[in-house]
Parts: C-alpha cells; sequence; structure tokens
C-alpha cells in the first residue's frame, strides 16, 4: 500500500536519461532585441499555424503569451524608469524583451498529468508531446504550472514547444536558437548552459546592473528548469512565478480526501441499509399480521 | 480590429485645412520639442505598465481549463452512477430491497454509459477515448478515472445482465457471476463517486488545489446526493435512501459554509460574479434546502412528497456545483494576481475594455 501511495505522488523517473545528454535554452533577456526573428523560425520550421497580426496593444506584444499556435513569445516588458536605467525624461521607459519558451520542467506537471503517455521525456531531457498520441483530453493545460501547453480547440489536441527534437537528433539546435541573431537564446548542455548563465550574471553585476537575476526554481517541486531565463528586475513582470508547484504534490492529500469520503459513504450505507432491514422487516410482519387479520 | 485603411482615409485628398494642420504640428514640434496634442489614442490608453503590481500588463499566467459543458456533467452523472452501483449492492444484499437495487443497478450502467457518451463527446472522437487506455498511470488522476470508468462500467453492466438472466434463468454460474459483478462495480463505485475532486483538486487552478483536501469528498457526496434523489423520484421509499440523503446535503451544507467564512482571496470565484451566484445557488440547493426537507420527511406524514422535493433540489444542485466549480476554476485562471503571488489592490484599478481584453487572452483561431 505505501509502494502504491509513493507511485501516486512520486514524479516519473527516467533511469535512461544521462546529464551529460540533457540540452536546454538559456535565454538571456539582456541580450534580446526583440526582433521575433525565433517566433518566425520555430512557425517556419514546426509548421505552427498563425494567431493573427494583431497588436494586443501592451508594447509590441502580439500574442500576449504562449498558446497552442505560439510556441516562443517574446514579451516586452515596459517598466518604469530607475535611478542608473538611463534616459533624462520622467516620461521615458525601461524597455526590456525576453523570448518566453515552453519550460521544460525537471518535474513536469504536464507529463505527469497525461493520461495517454502522449507526453513523454526525451533522450534529451526535454518534454515531448506525441501528437499523434495525444487525445485531447485537455487535462495537461490544467496541470502546467507556467500556462504553457493548450488545446486547440479546432484540432481537439493540445500542442506545445517540442524543443526541437527533430532537429536535435541530427545534431542541429532548434530554430529558435539557430535564428537568433544576438545569442540572446542560447542552446546547449544544460549544466554548461547553468555555468555560463552563472558567470553572465557576475559579469553584469560587475557591471553595475544589479537587478539582473536568474529565474530557475529549483526549491520548489519543479526542481528546476530546462529552459531557464535570465532577466533584470522582478521575474514577476516577465509572468514568471515565485513558486510554481507541479500538481502531483496536491494528489497526496487529494487521494486521502477521496479514501475518507469513500469510508464514509460506506459506513453510512452500511449502518442506513441494515436499519432499514429491521424496520422493513418489522414492517412487513405489521403488514404480515393485518393480512391475516 | 479597425481595418486600415479606413473607407473614410481612401477617399481624403489633402485640403487647406489638413496642411494647415501639418505645419502647426511642425511649428509646435520646433518650438517646445515635443507635441502636446494626442497623435494616436488608441482605446484602453493609457496602457498599464509591467510592474511587480501589475504583473505582465495583468495578461493571465495559467491556461483556462478547456472543458467543454459535457464535462461537469459528467462529473455530476459519474458522481451519481458510482454511488448507485454501491446502493445497489447494499440494497440487495443487506436491505432486500429487490426495486431499489434493480433501479440502482439501471443507474449505475446507464450512467456509466451517459458518462462514456459525454466524455468521447468532449474528446471529438470515439476513437480517441481508446487513447486513454493505451497507459495506466498512478501519477494521474485523469488515467485513474478513465481506467475506474471503464472497468466500473463492464461490471456494472455484467451486474445488471446477469441480474435480467436470472429473472429467466436461475442457473449458479449466472448467480456467481452477478454476485461477483455487482460487488465489483460497488468497489469500483466508490472512487467513481469521488475521484473527480481529485482529477481537478489536483491542479495548477488556484481555487481547485486551495480546495483539494475538501473537493473529493464535497464531490463524492454530491454524487450521493445526485443518486439517492434519482433513485427516490423514481418511486424508492427506503428509509435508508433519506439517511444517506441527510448525510450528503449535511456535508454539502458544511462545505458551504466553510467557504463562505474562509475569506482567503483564492477562494473569490466562488463568492463573486457567474461563478460566485453559481457555486451559492448549488450550495443551497443540494445544502440546506435538502437537508430540512429531508429532515421534516424523518417526522412528517407526509414524507413521500417531502422527499421528492428534496430530491429535485438536491439533483439541480448536484449539477449546479459541477458547474460552478468548473466556472471557478475558469474565473480562477483569469485572476494573473494568484499565481505571482501580488496583492490584490483592485478598488484603485480601472477594469480594462472587455474587447481589448478579449484581443489578449482568447485563443485565436488559426
Amino acid at each position: 500500500m505505501s509502494t502504491f501511495i509513493h507511485a501516486m505522488n512520486a514524479p516519473t523517473e527516467n533511469p535512461d536519461i544521462h546529464s551529460s545528454h540533457t540540452t536546454g535554452f538559456f535565454t538571456d533577456s539582456t541580450l534580446c532585441i526583440g526582433c521575433k526573428a525565433c517566433e518566425v523560425a520555430c512557425k517556419e520550421w514546426n509548421d505552427v499555424p498563425e494567431d493573427g497580426l494583431n497588436w494586443s496593444g501592451y508594447s509590441y506584444d502580439n500574442t500576449g503569451s504562449l498558446s497552442f499556435s505560439t510556441w516562443r513569445h517574446v514579451k516586452f516588458v515596459e517598466g518604469e524608469i530607475k535611478p542608473g536605467d538611463g534616459g533624462n525624461s520622467g516620461n521615458h521607459l525601461s524597455w526590456e524583451f525576453s523570448s518566453d519558451v515552453c519550460k521544460h520542467c525537471e518535474v513536469a506537471g504536464c507529463l505527469e498529468a497525461c493520461p495517454t503517455g502522449a507526453l513523454v521525456r526525451t533522450e534529451f531531457g526535454s518534454v515531448f508531446l506525441q501528437p499523434d498520441v495525444c487525445n485531447g483530453c485537455g487535462y495537461c493545460t490544467v496541470n502546467c504550472p507556467f500556462g504553457v501547453v493548450q488545446r486547440n480547440e479546432d484540432d481537439g489536441r493540445a500542442f506545445k514547444c517540442t524543443f526541437c527534437t527533430d532537429r536535435q537528433k541530427v545534431g542541429l539546435e532548434p530554430a529558435c536558437a539557430t535564428a537568433c541573431p544576438t545569442k540572446s537564446i542560447m542552446f546547449g548542455n544544460l549544466e554548461e548552459l547553468r555555468e555560463h548563465a552563472q558567470s553572465r550574471l557576475s559579469d553584469l553585476h560587475g557591471k553595475g546592473m544589479k537587478d539582473a537575476q536568474i529565474y530557475d526554481p529549483k526549491d520548489t517541486s519543479v526542481k528546476g528548469l530546462h529552459a531557464f531565463f535570465l532577466v533584470r528586475g522582478d521575474p514577476r513582470m516577465y509572468n514568471l512565478p515565485p513558486k510554481p508547484e507541479v500538481p502531483i504534490v496536491y494528489q497526496k492529500d487529494a487521494w486521502r480526501s477521496a479514501v475518507i469520503g469513500s469510508g464514509a459513504f460506506l459506513l453510512a450505507a452500511l449502518i442506513a441499509f441494515t436499519g432499514s432491514r429491521h424496520s422493513s422487516r418489522s414492517q412487513r410482519k405489521v403488514s404480515a399480521r393485518r393480512s391475516r387479520a | 480590429m479597425s481595418t486600415w485603411p479606413s473607407e473614410s482615409q481612401k477617399q481624403r485628398q489633402p485640403t487647406a485645412t489638413s496642411e494647415a494642420r501639418l505645419h502647426e504640428l511642425r511649428s509646435q514640434a520646433e518650438r517646445k520639442g515635443r507635441v502636446e496634442h494626442v497623435g494616436v489614442h488608441p482605446e484602453g490608453a493609457p496602457f498599464p505598465r509591467a510592474s511587480v503590481e501589475t504583473g505582465y500588463y495583468g495578461i493571465p499566467l495559467l491556461k483556462q481549463p478547456p472543458w467543454t459543458w459535457e464535462i461537469p456533467l459528467y462529473f455530476a452523472v459519474g458522481g451519481a452512477a458510482g454511488a448507485a452501483a454501491v446502493i445497489a449492492a447494499l440494497a440487495d444484499w443487506i436491505a432486500d430491497d429487490d426495486k431499489l437495487a434493480q433501479d440502482a443497478r439501471w443507474i449505475a450502467v446507464g450512467g456509466a454509459a451517459l458518462s462514456s457518451v459525454l466524455l468521447i463527446s468532449d474528446l471529438g472522437r470515439p476513437k480517441r477515448f481508446l487513447g486513454m487506455l493505451r497507459v495506466f498511470k498512478l501519477q494521474s488522476p485523469m488515467s485513474v478515472g478513465a481506467w475506474t470508468l471503464t472497468a466500473f462500467g463492464s461490471a456494472a453492466g455484467a451486474a445488471t445482465f446477469a441480474k435480467l438472466l436470472r429473472s429467466r434463468y436461475d442457473w449458479l454460474p449466472i448467480r456467481i457471476v452477478g454476485e461477483i459483478s455487482q460487488g465489483m462495480a460497488a468497489l469500483l463505485g466508490l472512487p467513481l463517486h469521488n475521484y473527480t475532486g481529485v482529477l481537478i483538486g489536483a491542479s495548477a487552478v488556484p481555487v481547485w488545489n486551495k480546495n483539494v483536501k475538501t473537493l473529493p469528498v464535497h464531490f463524492g457526496m454530491s454524487g450521493l446526493q445526485a443518486g439517492v434523489s434519482v433513485l427516490e423520484l423514481m418511486g424508492n421509499e427506503n428509509a435508508a435512501l433519506n439517511w444517506l440523503g441527510i448525510l450528503a446535503s449535511a456535508f454539502e451544507s458544511w462545505e458551504g459554509f466553510n467557504i463562505e467564512s474562509d475569506s482567503n482571496r483564492v477562494l473569490t470565484p466562488l463568492k463573486r460574479g457567474r461563478s460566485g451566484f453559481l457555486t451559492r445557488a448549488g450550495g443551497v440547493l443540494s445544502g440546506p434546502t435538502p437537508l430540512l426537507l429531508r429532515l421534516a420527511a424523518v417526522f412528517s406524514k407526509n414524507s413521500d412528497s417531502l422527499r421528492k422535493l428534496a430530491a429535485c433540489c438536491g439533483i439541480a444542485g448536484s449539477v449546479l456545483t459541477r458547474y460552478a466549480w468548473m466556472s471557478a476554476g475558469r474565473a480562477s485562471t483569469k485572476d494573473w494576481r494568484l499565481p505571482l503571488e501580488v496583492e490584490d489592490k483592485r478598488p484603485q484599478e480601472k477594469p480594462l475594455p472587455a474587447r481589448m481584453v478579449e484581443a489578449v487572452r482568447e485563443p485565436r483561431r488559426a
């Protein structure tokens, strides 16, 4: 029983995946120029449907968020000016760009929730949604703490970033990283990227950019991201949640409640029906006596 | 979105007025270094800036639950079917109430069939349901639930069929198969009647996972209430049904009281707006109303009509409650402050025009 409960709460283990093969994205927003080449490259390579050339009204942002048809999304963060940001007028803004993508979590909510096994961990450590297996139940969308994966209502199935697994298999970099003109999107071995990110961070801090920080929540149940970010200021301005949790952490409480509820129902039903048996017997006796009389 | 150029723009010719306006702008720019008149005034301006207080322009981080009307209805139907299977077995084995057992068996098998239809309708194609049976994953409540429903449907179907056969051929093998499948259906009915609470409780939706400790019991009791109510409307007067109804409606009253007395802001969708109205309507219909009616029925001479009234309320309440939770889940994912842990300072803030919000938040169809 305890192993059963453990299996319900433990994330899927991947003994065949070696950290030396694990690849990742390091998106450095201080290098991003907001050109959206990554969005275009992603759409062209992966044949992702267009999502309309509408302006959201929020700076130069088109789509507002990642979606089934937006696997790379450049955020345009217009913020209040702070001392040291440059500019000489109160009307100026700070303007940061950051290319968002599926985080390919170390422990992925979508993957754990998927009932069909369509969402799998690849040999590169990324989370891959097999479109031919997905049956469109939509449960992954409510289990992603970053709001990445989404169901396409026209098609019925869910879609998200593939990490260009097809390109990686033949030794190529993902389309977005290949197209990025400033190396804001860096692709490579995850451990090496993490080391590089640290040196980049200390470099920026040394240059006085004290508000730069790395967003890679390792201290929550997500246990770290395979696509992590360097941002300036509070990550919440980039819609990056401070404490993302994988929903399997709620399962212990949920199943315990289900067992308690079932037990209460069963016990109450046993008592009620045992009681009704006596009363119906006595009623039957009464009616039998009446019919005899 | 407006089209550009507009019809009036296409037909426009430069005039003395328009040229004078351009000169005016130029001289103003020369004199002051900037132009004070509003050039383009986009709808919804001034736009919020991204900040710790406003998040990323207030665009929701989480995705909305994508489920259509079939799923909340399935929660109610599946819950009633699961509870009915348990009632069927106990009514047969303990209470010797043949009509009740038979009706409950029909609700179980009919509910399981209707559940499958509803789920397939949400998935779009019948074949997609088979995808659920590719693997069995303990980590996924959806997988556990799909397997439970499939096994439950088979067991409930076998139990009903065996009982039908027994009315003609009372052979021992048929009797054994009937009793075993009836037991299996009851055993599987227990998780079926409340796993949907686990399904939505263990998710990233704030209002759902905040209530993860009570949602499974809540959904189970709601299913029990619906099952009992349907059985009563089918003409069963067994007193045990009323007592089970009292248990369910008492729990639902307690759950409603808990929600109302908890001022945590995550629970706001359960109290305000459309989802708040649905939650309260569902709560009143499945909590205090049937509770009082059923308690009155225990002592009243006119207990039958009181119980039927309670049953009608209970069914409506059970269905409404499921829609309320789905609606609350949608409202909860729209609240971008929750996952970002930003304090709610809404009174000072003007809401964005609805069109602007729709343009950003709704997924565009290709």
